[in-house]
């Protein structure tokens, strides 16, 4: 009943520990956990280090450590552009972000979408921008649970049960801890992430013969990008399209959003976005254990066969970690990746709280009282894990990969009422929300138009050919919308009186 | 103005013509997979630089 005795031990012990320690973090640096900032935002002081553990554990998940080496194993080339994209992010980390902390402490905000509500007055707006990114999020815990149960699916453990059990224990010390315990799981986490990929990217190429060998064993096809014909830009514009809409998208979700509003000040926030490159050079190395498993022929092993039936495309990772490690390290190298689902997994039912609180609950329910709106947010976070738990157990796991990409191009829609807004208040309210509406229509059709399969779409322009992430172009839509009916709208129904910031506020 | 240095690490990273190619190789690594490694540390440099020419000193 115990395939790997070694591996599922060392597993449950490490599980067993982070637990303990999501309990015990509500008592680090103890603020009053009846106040929203303090459960919801850690009390806005986690300094640079802190900070760097809990946004690297939140921005880089268990289900990238599945999905982007699986991208290699399959599509090849194109799955690098998480490199790209992970670099791209920090310069955009750097200019807008820590304006948005400095707005958000001078008025208490603890969201996105509540700066929005500031900045125009207008909670429409801001319910658009809250819902979007509640929406973006659910898909994307759900994804952090399939990566959870690939690995306990990899050491043979029973059926549904342990995930249900982790994910209700993930519930009860969120619902305690709130921010803390994240936070100080994320450094558990992150050491055990950086041994596993050091100590696969040096002990499995000296296995298969050095890299040069590893990259031999992968056809031409793979190893680089197609050069695109003559009238396309073919798999370039696609590559770095998809890498430039990522990045663009990478901060607005609300998880990530809550990690930088969490850190103490905008000068911990400039500082991480130059250390926070340091997980980019472990993700492209983790990329690359996607082709190790190509070289080392996982696929073809009979010992793997059932779980590539089960599990599909997700499978060479595990599968490469039981071949190529001793029993106990692979139950190390599972634990990193179980240990990286809960992590983002906390963060970001935290943060679909915060909104769900802040932006809907005491804007359009008459009976809310602020009073009340920590119990609030406490009760919603659960209400997102168990919804999406019961997500997975209820439907096919490629569901969610389709909401996730989906996910991805509508938070992206929030870029103009968000990231724009720090520098500007050219826009009118109504106008970004109608850019935004705009945006997300559009990109949903395409993506349709797609099967919700496929991310970028051949767009023709003058008879040149554009491959584009559907993101990307559709939040340029969006930004050409807001702009355009911003100068009428302007004209005739100026809202810069709604303005509650000033100047100042932003430093 | 010291925020121009910014406007390479896109260049860098977005280059796909540039770097999608094979040699030359570096310990075994296609020039794709080194080169895109490489322009990390580049990139948390020139960030850090930023920060650093920015920075007045101010609280966290």
């Amino acid at each position: 009943m115990m395939p790997h005795p070694a591996a599922t031990i060392v597993f449950l012990i490490l599980i067993a520990a982070v637990i303990v320690l999501g309990f015990a973090a509500g008592r680090w640096n103890a603020g009053n956990l009846a106040h929203i900032e303090e459960w919801g935002l850690g009390g806005r002081r986690f300094g640079t280090w802190v900070s760097w553990f809990l946004i690297g554990g939140d921005a880089y998940t268990a289900y990238t450590f599945i999905a982007i080496p699986a991208l290699m194993f399959g599509a090849g080339a194109i799955g690098f552009f998480a490199v790209p994209y992970t670099v791209v992010c920090y310069p955009i980390l750097y200019l807008v972000f820590p304006k948005l902390w400095r707005v958000a402490k001078a008025h208490g905000y603890i969201t996105g979408p509540e700066f929005v509500r500031g900045r125009y007055g207008n909670r429409w707006l801001a319910l658009a921008v809250g819902v979007t990114g509640i929406f973006a999020t659910m898909p994307y815990i759900a994804l952090q649970l399939i990566g959870m149960q690939t690995v306990i699916g990899a050491l043979g453990l029973p059926g549904h049960i342990p995930l249900i059990i982790a994910f209700a224990v993930l519930a009860a010390f969120t619902y305690t801890s709130g921010l803390r315990a994240p936070a100080m799981i994320s450094i558990v986490k992150d050491l055990l992430i950086y041994l596993t990929v050091l100590t696969a990217i040096i002990v499995i190429p000296i296995e298969l013969g050095g890299f040069g060998a590893v990259f031999a064993q992968i056809p031409t096809a793979k190893l680089l990008l197609p050069t695109p014909p003559a009238d396309s830009g073919g798999a370039y514009t696609g590559y770095a399209t998809l890498a430039l809409g990522s990045a663009m998208a990478l901060f607005l979700y609300p998880h990530t959003t809550t990690g930088i509003l969490s850190a103490a000040g905008p000068r911990v926030i400039k500082r991480n976005a130059a250390l926070l490159p340091a997980y980019t050079i472990m993700l492209g190395m983790l990329a690359l254990i996607g082709f190790m498993a190509v070289a080392a022929g996982v696929r073809d092993m009979p010992e793997f066969a059932s779980g590539f039936a089960q599990y599909g495309t997700s499978f060479p990772v595990p599968a490469l970690l039981l071949h190529a490690f001793p029993g106990w390290f692979a139950g190390v190298a599972f634990g990193a990746i179980a240990i990286g689902a809960l992590v983002p997994a906390a963060i970001m039912a935290i943060a679909a709280a915060n909104i769900f609180t802040r932006d809907i609950w005491t804007q359009f329910v008459p009976t809310a009282s602020t009073g009340g709106e920590t119990q609030v947010a406490k009760l919603f976070a659960i209400f997102m894990v168990v919804g999406a738990v019961a997500f997975i157990l209820a439907i096919p796991a490629t569901y969610a990969v389709q909401l996730q990409l989906l996910g991805g191009m509508w938070i992206i829609q929030t870029f103009p009422a968000i990231a724009f807004s720090v520098f500007t208040r050219f826009f009118n309210g109504w106008a970004l929300l109608a850019g935004w509406a705009v945006g997300v229509v559009s990109a949903t059709w395409l993506a349709g138009l797609n099967h919700f399969t496929g991310a970028i779409w051949a767009f023709h322009v003058l008879g040149y050919t554009l491959p584009s992430y559907i993101a990307l172009a559709t939040v340029l839509l969006n930004a050409g919308v807001a702009a355009a009916l911003s100068l009428p709208l302007n004209a005739l129904a100026n809202d810069r009186a709604g303005d509650e910031t000033s100047a100042a506020d932003y430093g | 103005m010291i925020k121009i240095l910014l406007l390479p690490v896109f260049v860098l990273a977005l280059a796909v013509p540039f770097f999608n190619r094979a040699t030359p190789v570096l310990f075994g690594f296609p020039f794709f997979y080194w080169y895109q490694i490489a322009i990390v540390p580049v990139a948390s440099l020139l960030i850090y630089i930023v920060y650093k020419v920015e920075d007045k000193g101010e609280a966290e």
